[in-house]
């Protein structure tokens, strides 16, 4: 008896450890983030553009505009073309069509990041000859768009059937009840959904390696290679310089406050809704 | 007649719903006990409170005492594992273990306890149960593939495997056809012998059948408690006998 | 109901309805499958000067040499395995120890305080992860677990020294902290969906928790557990950032996991930009390709199992 007892409260102990273990690194990152990002920034950071290699000073300030303009580019090519493909698979469920495209959406958006990154270099940059913040974004909107497709699809299913018949009965086309009525109702899913796409891929690196590139100076055009946040934290933390990696740490603290405020604000708003 | 159980001021519920009002019976050893009464009166509660599943439920709470063979097993020196092995129970819906096989399912309880010679005690809990001739062939099959009422002689047989003292039973036919039914309140009248049983149920017809006791509850609170043929044919109090007639529940 | 559209006399006897379907519908196929199609399609493209200079050995082989042009595959192969398996080995009885914790044993209001905490590990960028493994993690374990692997399993092939801080092992650290989020949210929601009648029938027999949970529970929810760490399985795969920050980037096998090692998705982030000749951006990109069928072929296992045991969130 005693052996089983001992048994049981080694199983709660590892169980509560493990938990506590995870938000040790979680801990530990923000914690890092903060102790080392705070001091690099000021206005400088945020405002202007890197200094040469080696020498102090300069700021992010063209990687966030850069960050901003890609993520911008991405959202006009995937949000479009997510939801409505979304829609597609909310309002007409019961085809072949539909559960080919549900399911091939549900494992798109396991592609590894990279890929992604192949993919519009491949399509962009080779066609047009050179890196570009088109193929930067084109590239995001490849990993946006099944991301978009499930949350819509999922927020426009919870509207109930009974509300589309209402509708219906009324004498109203399907294009009208969809847009007007489905739509609406669940747009507060929709745009959840969409932001939170859009806050992950702010984040991802390795898409625009090869075909946003880089550059040092303020963005030049969209056919042109442009700075980007996580691009430029990657660079200045696997750089020799010091100073280079203090900055990498101010732009870590720029882009998770971001995506933090984003994420927490989303989920604040929409756990409120959902009371 | 020696009681196995005897329950003292019993309070019981869920939060600030309070459930059970001050119940006091005494359960006789090795004999059925019925508990009727409408819906929502309480019973399934009681029964949950005897094998201290009760509190497992969040901001579920008891107060009272519940004495099994003179103790108290809610005091602190208490152990409910033990007391729920002691005390074991069959619930409304069969609830076989789908990951194991038959064979497992029953002798799941018996190696938690260490107890030896596993298949023995498989075959003998399948016999009790009156399930060992339809089952024997097919130790190894999923529970999935036997009908509701072989599940839950199953059940029985599981709950028989561990050796416990008392066996409650929460409307155990509720969910099975006649003569699954009928099958299970033969069985009962079987292990009274050996063992005390306590049973839930909302067909006063069953209660009439196999119980030797009965106690009426209405509201959360005991109405009336004596021999089954007295409590069916004398019932002293008037609610008592409302429900009897049919006039409500 | 449907009102007629008549544009023109090719389009007369059509309802709105249809035209609507079928403009989603190309809209829907357009944006899913086409564009599945052509990422595919792209890959193979790309790849093919190296798959007709290579063949099936590319897989194979161990030389990887831009210079001298010969290119094998299977160092980042092995290692993309070894340090995914290693994040499983690490992050997986970890993140069924929260899923039990949350589930199971943890009152309700810390279960809902905790599981978004645990999420927002998450949402963390890739690279922002890789950073503070750079100047946090893999000093931590070139100074303070590597000395005490070596001291006590140093005999065995796998841990021998000398330690690196950028290694296979701080790499499967990384990534067992990247799955995490993911493996323990799905566990945690197939161990809520187990019916309490379950758990409740294993406590009645007077089992403890523990048995309650290991004999019955665990095992009821085994399928979206499986499904779980398939998911976290195809995460650790194709990730990029983070693991070629700390890794070592060195395209050699080595047994020690103390030692530097590769990965497939690493060696694409690192020497694209670097590959001066067509044959070895064609190498890359083949790489890429085996990326994506590995990790498509596993991504499909883990999203068939949990379509069938527990509806799965978008992508989360």
């Amino acid at each position: 008896m005693l052996g089983r007892k001992l048994k049981d409260r080694l199983f709660t102990a590892f169980c509560i450890a493990s938990t506590a273990f995870a938000l040790i690194p979680l801990g530990s990152v923000l914690y890092t983030i903060l102790a080392k990002g705070l001091s690099v920034i000021s206005l400088e950071f945020l405002t202007e553009l890197p200094a040469p290699a080696g020498q102090p000073g300069g700021g992010f300030g063209n990687a966030i505009q850069g960050s901003f303009i890609v993520v911008g580019i991405a959202s006009l090519i995937g949000i479009p073309l997510g939801i409505t493909a979304g829609m597609y698979l909310a309002e007409f469920p019961n085809s072949r069509l539909s559960r080919a495209v549900s399911f091939t959406a549900d494992v798109l958006t396991g592609v590894p990041s990279i890929i992604t990154g192949i993919f519009a270099y491949m399509l962009v940059v080779l066609k047009f000859g050179g890196f570009s913040a088109l193929a930067g974004g084109v590239a995001l909107a490849t990993m946006m768009i099944p991301f978009i497709v499930r949350t819509t699809e999922e927020a426009m299913k919870l509207v109930p059937w009974e509300l589309r018949e209402a509708s219906l009965a009324l004498g109203a086309p399907r294009w009208r009840t969809t847009l007007q009525v489905v739509l609406s109702t669940a747009r507060f899913g929709i745009i959840t959904g969409v932001l939170l796409t859009m806050a992950r891929i702010a984040g991802e690196t390795a898409p625009l390696l090869f075909t946003a590139f880089s550059n040092r100076f303020w963005f030049d055009g969209v056919m042109q290679p442009v700075a980007t946040l996580p691009v430029m934290i990657y660079t200045y933390a696997i750089s020799p310089f010091e100073d280079w990696h203090a900055q990498a740490w101010g732009g870590a603290l720029v882009l998770v406050a971001m995506i933090l405020a984003l994420n927490i604000g989303i989920r604040l708003v929409a756990g409120r809704r959902w009371q | 007649m020696k009681s196995k159980i005897e329950v003292r001021g019993l309070n019981a519920g869920f939060g600030s719903t309070h459930v059970l009002k001050n119940i006091s019976i005494a359960i006789p050893e090795n004999r059925v006990t019925a508990i009727i009464g409408p819906s929502g009166c309480g019973k399934s509660t009681f029964v949950r409170c005897l094998n201290r599943i009760h509190e497992l439920v969040p901001n579920a709470w008891v107060k009272g005492e519940v004495l099994l063979d003179g103790k108290n097993i809610y005091s602190q020196e208490a152990d409910p594992v033990d007391i729920r092995r002691r005390v074991g129970m069959v619930f409304q819906k069969p609830n076989p273990f789908p990951a194991m096989s038959i064979f497992d399912n029953i002798a799941y309880g018996a190696r938690i306890h260490g107890m030896k010679d596993i298949p023995k005690i498989v075959e003998r809990s399948l016999r009790k149960a009156a399930l060992w001739d339809e089952v024997k062939h097919r130790l190894k099959d999923s529970p999935a593939s036997l009908s509701g009422g072989q599940q839950q002689r199953l059940c029985i047989a599981r709950a028989l495997a561990v050796e416990p003292e008392v066996v409650l039973f929460d409307e155990p036919c509720s969910a099975l056809d006649p003569v699954a039914t009928a099958k299970i309140e033969e069985l009962i009248l079987e292990l009274r012998e050996n063992y005390t049983i306590v049973i839930v149920t909302h067909n006063m017809q069953q209660a009439a059948r196999i119980a030797d006791y009965t106690a009426f509850f209405l509201m959360g609170e005991l109405i009336e408690y004596g021999e089954t043929a007295q409590i069916f044919e004398n019932p002293r109090d008037k609610r008592t006998e409302d429900y009897i007639t049919g006039r409500f529940g | 109901m449907r009102t007629r559209v008549s544009l023109s006399p090719f389009l007369k006897g059509v309802s709105s309805d249809t035209v609507f379907q079928f403009l989603l519908a190309c809209l829907a196929v357009l944006s899913v499958l086409v564009l599945a199609a052509l990422l595919l399609r792209e890959l193979i493209i790309g790849a093919m000067p190296a798959l007709s200079a290579f063949g099936l050995e590319f897989l194979f082989s161990t030389e990887w040499n831009p210079v001298v042009g010969e290119f094998g595959a299977l160092p980042f192969i092995y290692g993309t395995i070894v340090s995914s398996l290693l994040a499983l080995l690490i992050g997986v009885p970890l993140s069924l120890g929260i899923a039990v914790f949350l589930a199971e044993i943890a009152p309700a209001r810390l279960r809902d305080l905790l599981s978004p905490v645990i999420e927002l590990l998450a949402a963390i960028p890739s690279v922002i992860i890789g950073l503070w493994g750079i100047f946090v993690l893999a000093p931590f374990v070139r100074e303070h677990i590597a000395p005490v692997l070596m001291e006590y399993l140093g005999f065995l092939p796998l841990f021998k020294g000398p330690a690196y801080g950028y290694s296979v092992l701080t790499a499967g650290i990384v990534l067992a902290i990247m799955i995490t989020p993911i493996v323990s949210s799905v566990s945690r929601e197939a161990l809520l969906a187990v019916p309490r009648l379950q758990k409740e029938g294993a406590l009645a027999l007077g089992a403890t928790r523990f048995e309650a949970i290991t004999g019955v529970v665990l095992p009821y929810a085994r399928g979206a557990i499986f499904g779980a760490v398939m998911l976290g399985l195809g995460r650790a795969i194709g990730e990029t950032m983070a693991v070629t920050m700390v890794i070592g980037n060195s395209p050699q096998i080595f047994t020690s996991l103390l030692h530097p090692g590769y990965t497939m998705a690493a060696v694409i982030a690192n020497e694209f930009t670097e590959a001066t000749d067509d044959l070895y951006l064609a190498a890359l990109i083949e790489i890429g390709l085996v990326l994506f069928a590995i990790s498509m072929v596993v991504n499909i296992i883990a999203r068939a199992i949990t379509w069938r045991y527990l509806r799965v969130p978008g992508g989360s």
